[in-house]
């Protein structure tokens, strides 16, 4: 059904994208928490909003679902307003924590958010892919909070929606539980539907995103695909005092990705900084050579922590 | 053209009626009947004060000057009690579900607001008319007897006066979300059954509290669902029915539209 969708779509030649947003900007009092954001994902994308806590996502997740209105700027969903898009079943969200009640059955909670819609999967087949049918009659008061956020996720199966939100959805589960949780995730996504999580964990946006959007301060700080942002993360840093260094000629060498030149200090970026290395120094009349190693980790709190740093270069 | 040709997009998932429907309105009710503290407050406590308090007065007139019998007058009355119980209850489970984030998970759905609200006042209403049959059932094996149409129109009366309650908890639950909203409420709905006259007549209490109880929002409905039995029907106690369900009513609706606004 889905793949029909995707024909569909094709046909007409345009492709709505799944998310615009158009500098989104949400003040709380004196706080900004979301600073002009610009963002646009592509129908099918399994995006990552990665970013410390307080960095703006949960803010951002909020306007694009609707419970937020923007100081500034705009959302579409499908080019529809947030509200709009959850009444016509295209969006719908995995929240962090709460949104249960407590006293009815995980079967029951299920079949009455169904009665709110129009048009709805069946519930045997929600609580089967979010892989709860085998706890369907437990309270969910008596479930565990990686069953309640599974019953979280059944619910938004429900419309069948083209895009799937989840905020922080692993936070506080245990390992066995996180991993349960993505694989029911990920078997839904290889069907086709956008999904876009929010994370503060890396290695979940480096294992099941395509594309990870790094926030900080309200503020897209990078976006590229995960294999970008691994590349770039991956290899070393070589820097060294050059004076009258030739950038073209740096930017050259073998191994070297990409050199920049700032007054006498030189930044090569590379994967064979033994090479870089021994022809600074055997070559050309370098000094104070130091070389440093960046993986996704550094990468990410580089990017995250405010330090001023130099992998502009992936942001789109 | 068949639904199913269409591309998925196209189908339009807005239900009918803001989203209201049965299957919700059910499980509303079914929550409420499994949840054994709500079912001792709204059927079993109303029947047992019946049994202590009512069965003790049988074969008495009301006073001298009402021959009508007292036992019928303390069942109508432990109705009323019974049915504002169960109306309070379900209004202000709505704080609860706020505070559980029940209300925001809403807001993800196609459910409209004021569907929601609806399905609260209905299963009020369900739940107070089950209370109220309850007590006349027990009231009728407990040997009252009354014509028919005293039957009816002082059921419904106890019944139809809930929704004051129904409103008053709709405001109570609008006012904070909180887990234990009817911890608080329990006591505050004996006093104002205690000034409505539900478990004693009024006239034994000091002329004083006796005027300040007429201004209270029990006193009409419980005069209301009486007055077929007592032949003393006032208009005076419409005033006040019509009065407090307005002023909860509205109080609710303001509440309600500062919560659904909120961002």
């Amino acid at each position: 059904m889905r793949t029909d969708t995707l024909a569909a779509s094709e046909i007409t030649g345009t492709r709505t994208p799944a998310v615009l947003l158009r500098g989104l900007t949400k003040k709380f009092g004196s706080v900004t928490a979301v600073n002009q954001l610009d963002l646009r994902i592509e129908q099918g994308e399994v995006v990552a909003f990665l970013g410390p806590n307080g960095a703006g996502k949960t803010t951002t997740i909020d306007m694009m679902l609707g419970l937020g209105r923007p100081t500034e700027g705009s959302v579409e969903v499908y080019g529809l307003t947030p509200t709009e898009a959850i009444n016509r079943g295209k969006i719908a969200a995995v929240m962090q924590t709460g949104g249960l009640l407590k006293d009815v059955s995980v079967a029951e909670i299920v079949r009455m958010t169904a009665s709110f819609f129009a048009h709805t999967r069946p519930v045997a087949e929600v609580l089967e892919r979010a892989g709860i049918a085998d706890i369907a009659d437990r309270r969910v008061a008596k479930c565990s909070g990686g069953q309640q956020q599974r019953l979280r996720f059944a619910l938004a199966l429900l419309p069948d929606p083209d895009l799937m939100v989840l905020d922080e959805p692993t936070t506080g589960m245990d390992v066995e539980g996180r991993r349960d949780f993505w694989n029911a995730i990920r078997a839904d996504a290889q069907a086709g539907r956008t999904v876009l999580f929010a994370t503060h964990y890396l290695e979940e946006a480096d294992a099941y995103a395509d594309r990870i959007v790094l926030i900080r301060k309200g503020q897209v700080v990078a976006d590229g695909t995960a294999s970008e942002v691994k590349a770039l993360a991956a290899g070393r840093q070589v820097r060294a005092t050059l004076p009258g260094a030739d950038e073209v000629r740096l930017a050259a060498l073998p191994g070297v990705d990409r050199a920049e030149v700032r007054g006498e200090t030189v930044l090569l970026h590379t994967n064979d900084s033994d090479g870089v290395a021994r022809y600074l120094l055997n070559q050309t009349s370098a000094r104070d050579l130091e070389i440093t190693s960046r993986n996704l980790e550094d990468a990410f709190l580089a990017l995250t922590s405010g330090e001023d740093t130099d992998l502009e270069g992936i942001s789109r | 053209m068949t639904a199913a040709a269409l591309p998925r997009t196209e189908i339009d998932r807005r239900p009918a009626f803001g989203g209201f429907s049965l299957t919700y309105l059910g499980l509303e009710i079914r929550r409420v009947l499994r949840n054994r503290r709500s079912l001792f407050f709204i059927l079993v406590m109303p029947a047992v004060f019946f049994l202590l308090f009512g069965l003790p007065q049988k074969g008495q007139n009301i006073d001298q000057a009402n021959s009508a019998a007292a036992i019928a007058y303390i069942m109508i009355s432990l109705a009323v009690y019974g049915a504002m119980t169960a109306s309070t209850a379900t209004g202000g489970a709505v704080a609860v579900e706020r505070a559980q984030g029940w209300s925001r998970q809403l807001r993800l759905t196609p459910l409209r607001p004021p569907a929601y609200v609806a399905t609260k006042v209905l299963s009020a209403l369900s739940l107070s008319l089950l209370s109220v049959v309850v007590e006349f059932v027990v009231g009728s094996i407990g040997g009252v007897r009354m014509p028919a149409h005293v039957w009816l129109l002082a059921g419904l009366g106890a019944w139809l006066g809930s929704l004051v309650f129904a409103a008053l908890g709709l405001f109570v639950g609008y006012l904070a979300p909180a887990e234990n909203v009817m911890q608080f409420m329990g006591p505050i709905l004996a006093l104002l059954a205690l000034f409505g006259g539900l478990f004693v007549p009024l006239e034994v209490l000091p002329h004083v509290m006796q005027t300040i109880a007429k201004f209270t929002p029990v006193y009409g409905v419980g005069s209301i669902a009486r007055s077929p039995l007592t032949h003393d029907f006032q208009w005076v106690a419409v005033l006040n029915v019509v009065l407090w369900t307005a002023g909860f009513g509205l109080g609710a609706a303001l509440l309600f539209r500062r919560d659904t606004a909120r961002v």
